[in-house]
């Protein structure tokens, strides 16, 4: 069984898996990190995006021998303590959530929307969630969340 | 009480941190030890007997703990749990519904063998080393067809395969009103079949304690104690005191988890037998084709008016595919939550519905999101908007014409509901001004400069929810009570615990019932925590769906508190050496009428756990209570959607470019999660009318939309920002005012889209369009219109 190792959420870790595991298997089943969800089993729904070396991925589509030596930030590791990732903290200003379940990749694939186009229009927003998909909030506060966790990120960056 | 978190205040979700921060539990979330996994292995086939299993090499295989199949199996089957009888008397044709097949597979996912191994992958492994000799019979898929003579059976005791054969209504009388009219308009719509498909897959985990002899399940389900009482009663014969059941976060469920499903009778059962905690987590792509679907009605309408547009009469005549089996609710999906619906907000005075039920080769069909509602709506609003082309009728004015007016109430309607209150006009003039309707002749001209087909289309709705009086739905034939429980535990410093029957997948309860509670008690938000979704915790109660838990379970909240302030009154008026009666609660005091006395609600809380000043001969000490609200009747949500649609003729492309929707949902807690249900209700709504259905090969039975490449589910750029708003008119039967919000935007919705895109295709000719109005479908219908499009 190959051994992997690799950098999640700051923390060096390492596991023997099956060739075949998913990555996204890996951090559920042998790391604990419960946060990424699987809801597909052919790439289309995005509950599973982390972020491998700072670009967003959908972790059912990646084995997890593939990641070695990558540095990954899961939905764990986004907020400081008690304090939210402006993302996160937008999303739960906009009730931006209902079920939870698509929440984590949603999050995640928000942030590195932002992360790419700093201040993205509607349209851009819809356009750019396409690989996520909601079943609950119809995306309406979904994209009201990202444009203001975008404004927030972008506040962010310029204080930081 | 604080406005900021009192009822009506859009009180930020509780629930969303543990959300946003990878902190929730969801049912794959949770292991046990030393856990094992199950794979089941699912009949590739529509029809087949199974003429032999071979389990020998499976067995044999790398971590595998056990195989079983339907020889293996000695429990019983999956009770339906609503029983229909036909026009003639007769019960409904009710077969056996067995967790794994033994001799015959029904439908292309039908359950044949459960692999419990070390490892999911090695179960999964395992399974196809399963030699099952299946021996296909030919299939019968469609709605339409089943009840053909010549048909493929599903079922030896189901004669044409149908199930039931049902009727509502007065025949003669609305063969009387058809008579005298000026005008019918008749319509054959199809309500095509849907996939709920909830972003969280189906999971279950067995586990049984070889120690107590008790058993505990955890599943995605929106109804604890539902599953416990059918699962422990009739299928397995586990009484409830050794059986817990457990829904923890639950990600979605529009109806799909209701229903007691096999593979938590199966995990459940195969953990007693050897010992292990067993976890099944349902693939997507199992999801697709063991997950009970939606919808599904083949009918065919016509609606008698007189020469002013009045409606005279309405004939409904419906055939309901129920699948391959009858799942936990299905039989009362296409009856009474669908032909008791056929006099929407209008006055028809002479309604008559026959409603077929027949099996099929596919996926059981049960409720989702709106649960023969939304098929109400479909079929009524299409109706009426033909009847206004065809009497060149204004679309506004024909529905005016024939609202119950808001004076009437309450209104007994021909098909057996009496509605409480409305005001369908005040909706009505709300959408209207908000979609500025008046201005929409201006839109379609500057489209049209642009090459686009414009138009618009509208539905003004009703539905019952708030399920259900008991004794109704027992004459009716539900086979369990609908009422809901809650317990209030106030704690010896004045804190509060709330114990819900309802579940929570989404809608927020633990943010509603604590504004709720909070306000009713004067205390403080933070000192409120709600606790749902484990029988071990909560009094038996019913779970949620039909849009019931507010006025259904939160009524009963407000019962519990009824009773504890009647109890903390009597301690008040001990403390204050007053007489009861001279004692009122107002803001989370007790004070003595007319006077300056007075003492707080945690005073009296804490009074109750140290008795030493105390009524002890005649209060007990403690303050918990716990309430059942049987509701008097169904609510009566309603309102108005307004669809604008923009069609582009060189693609067939349809988009969404405003969609109004105003909902009378009766009293609202939380504003901010009431919209929030509204918008994902539209997203539904529209995704039925212009993206998604369930395909089956009509020959194979093969299912054809068995993934998210397949089957369209709406993304975010496939819908438009909505503009909400509600206007209410309190329901008068619960003691909240509220009616209900969960279902509304689904419900509502489709017939305003397609009315939208008939009105756009109007100019050309075309006169129907079916759901869902793809691409493809639009751009045919534009190719073999009766007139060419015009140059603008």
């Amino acid at each position: 069984m190959p051994t992997v190792r690799m950098t999640v959420n700051g923390r060096a870790v390492s596991g023997d898996v099956e060739a075949r595991t998913l990555l996204v298997h890996f951090l559920r089943n042998q790391l604990g990190l419960t946060g990424t969800h699987v809801g597909c089993d052919t790439s289309q729904c995005g509950a599973c995006v982390v972020h491998l070396d700072g670009t967003s991925i959908k972790s059912c589509t990646l084995l997890a021998v593939q990641a070695e030596g990558a540095a990954l930030t899961t939905i764990e590791g986004l907020a400081q303590g008690d304090e939210l990732h402006p993302m996160q903290a937008a999303f739960r200003e906009h009730h931006g959530l209902q079920c939870g379940y698509c929440t984590p990749g949603m999050v995640m694939s928000a942030i590195d929307l932002v992360k790419n186009n700093p201040d993205p229009s509607e349209q851009q927003i819809r356009e750019g969630l396409e690989g996520n998909i909601c079943r609950c909030t119809g995306y309406h506060n979904i994209v009201k969340a990202v444009k203001a966790g975008a404004q927030a990120m972008n506040g962010q960056a310029v204080r930081g | 009480m604080t406005t900021e978190t009192g009822i009506g205040a859009a009180v930020k979700r509780r629930e969303d941190f543990r959300f946003l921060t990878g902190r929730g539990t969801y049912t794959d979330d949770i292991n046990r030890p030393h856990q094992a996994y199950g794979y089941i292995l699912r009949s590739p086939y529509a029809a087949a007997q199974i003429a032999a299993i071979d389990t020998s090499k499976a067995k044999a295989a790398p971590g595998v703990i056990a195989v079983l199949t339907g020889a293996d199996y000695d429990k019983g089957g999956l009770p339906c749990g609503w029983q229909i009888h036909s026009k003639d008397g007769s019960p409904m044709i009710e077969p056996a519904h067995p967790p794994l097949c033994k001799d015959q597979v029904r439908h292309v996912g039908d359950q044949v063998a459960l692999v419990v191994a070390e490892t999911y992958a090695e179960a999964k492994d395992a399974a196809e080393l399963i030699e099952v000799d299946y021996k296909e019979l030919p299939a019968i898929i469609s709605t339409a067809k089943a009840g053909e003579p010549g048909a493929p059976q599903v079922w030896p005791e189901a004669k044409n395969n149908v199930c039931f054969d049902w009727h509502i209504g007065d025949k003669s009388a609305t063969d009387a009103a058809f008579a005298k009219a000026h005008h019918v308009t008749k319509i054959d719509l199809v309500n095509q079949r849907l996939i709920p498909n909830a972003m969280e897959p189906r999971s279950a985990v067995g586990d049984y304690d070889r120690a107590t002899g008790d058993y505990t399940l955890y599943t995605t389900s929106q109804n604890p104690h539902v599953i416990r009482l059918l699962m422990g009663a009739f299928v397995l014969q586990i009484p409830e005191h050794k059986l817990r059941v457990v829904a923890p976060d639950v990600g979605g469920g529009f109806g799909s988890k209701i229903f007691h499903y096999a593979e938590e009778a199966l995990v459940t059962w195969a953990s007693g037998k050897v010992g292990r905690p067993i976890k099944w987590t349902a693939e997507r792509s199992e999801a697709f084709i063991s997950d009970a679907q939606g919808r599904d009605h083949v009918s065919h309408a016509e609606l008698a008016l007189d020469k002013d547009g009045r409606f005279l009469g309405l004939r409904v005549n419906t055939i309901a595919n129920m699948g391959a089996y009858l799942s936990t609710f299905a039989p009362c999906v296409p009856t009474y939550l669908h032909a008791t619906l056929l006099a929407g907000v209008y006055t028809t005075p002479a309604i008559y519905a026959e409603v077929k039920a027949v099996f099929t080769h596919t996926v059981p069909v049960d409720a989702y999101r709106g649960a023969g509602r939304p098929e109400a709506t479909y079929l009524l609003e299409r109706l009426v908007a033909k009847a206004a082309r065809e009497m060149q009728m204004d679309q506004v004015e024909i529905r005016r014409r024939n609202f119950i007016p808001k004076d009437a109430f309450p209104y007994q309607t021909p098909v057996a509901l009496q509605y409480d209150s409305g005001d369908y006009e005040a909706t009505l003039d709300l959408a209207l001004e908000m979609s500025k309707w008046s201005d929409f002749e201006n839109r379609r001209a500057e489209a049209a400069k642009r090459g686009k087909l414009r138009g618009i289309g509208i539905s003004t709705y009703l539905e019952a929810c708030g399920i259900a009086p008991s004794a109704v739905v027992g004459s009716l034939g539900a086979r369990a009570g609908l009422y809901e429980s809650g317990s209030i535990r106030v704690h010896p410093t004045g804190s509060v615990t709330v114990f819900t029957g309802t579940h929570s997948h989404g809608q927020g309860h633990e943010t509603t019932f604590a504004q709720l509670v909070s306000d009713g008690l004067g205390i403080p938000l933070e000192n409120v925590e709600v606790v749902h979704g484990d029988t071990n915790k909560i009094p038996f109660g019913m779970g949620t769906y039909g849009s019931r838990s507010l006025s259904v379970g939160g009524s009963a909240l407000v019962k519990a508190m009824d009773k504890i302030i009647a109890k903390a009154t009597k301690i008040a008026a001990h403390l204050m050496e007053a007489a009861a009666g001279d004692v009122e609660f107002k803001n989370g005091n007790f004070t003595v009428k007319g006077t300056d006395k007075s003492i707080p609600f945690g005073q009296v809380a804490l009074t109750a756990y140290v008795p030493h000043n105390y009524p002890i001969t005649e209060l007990e000490p403690g303050l918990e209570e716990t309430a059942f609200y049987d509701p008097l009747n169904f609510t009566y949500p309603g309102g108005t959607h307004i669809c604008e649609v923009e069609i582009d003729p060189e693609t067939g492309v349809t988009q969404v470019v405003n969609f109004t929707a105003v909902d009378d949902v009766g009293r609202v807690i939380n504003p901010m999660i009431v919209e929030g249900q509204v918008h994902g209700g539209l997203a539904q709504g529209i995704g039925q009318a212009l993206l998604e259905r369930c395909v089956y090969d009509e020959d194979s039975g093969q299912l054809l939309t068995g993934s998210y490449m397949d089957y369209t589910m709406p993304r975010a750029d496939d819908l438009p920002s909505f503009q909400v708003a509600t206007h209410a008119t309190m329901c008068t039967h619960n003691p909240i005012g509220a009616k209900g919000v969960g279902e509304v935007g689904a419900i509502g919705s489709p017939p305003a889209v397609i009315n939208a895109v008939i009105d756009a295709l109007a100019p050309l000719g075309v006169e129907d369009i079916s759901m869902p109005a793809t691409p493809l479908k639009v751009w045919q219908a534009i190719q073999s219109a009766p007139k060419k499009m015009t140059a603008a």
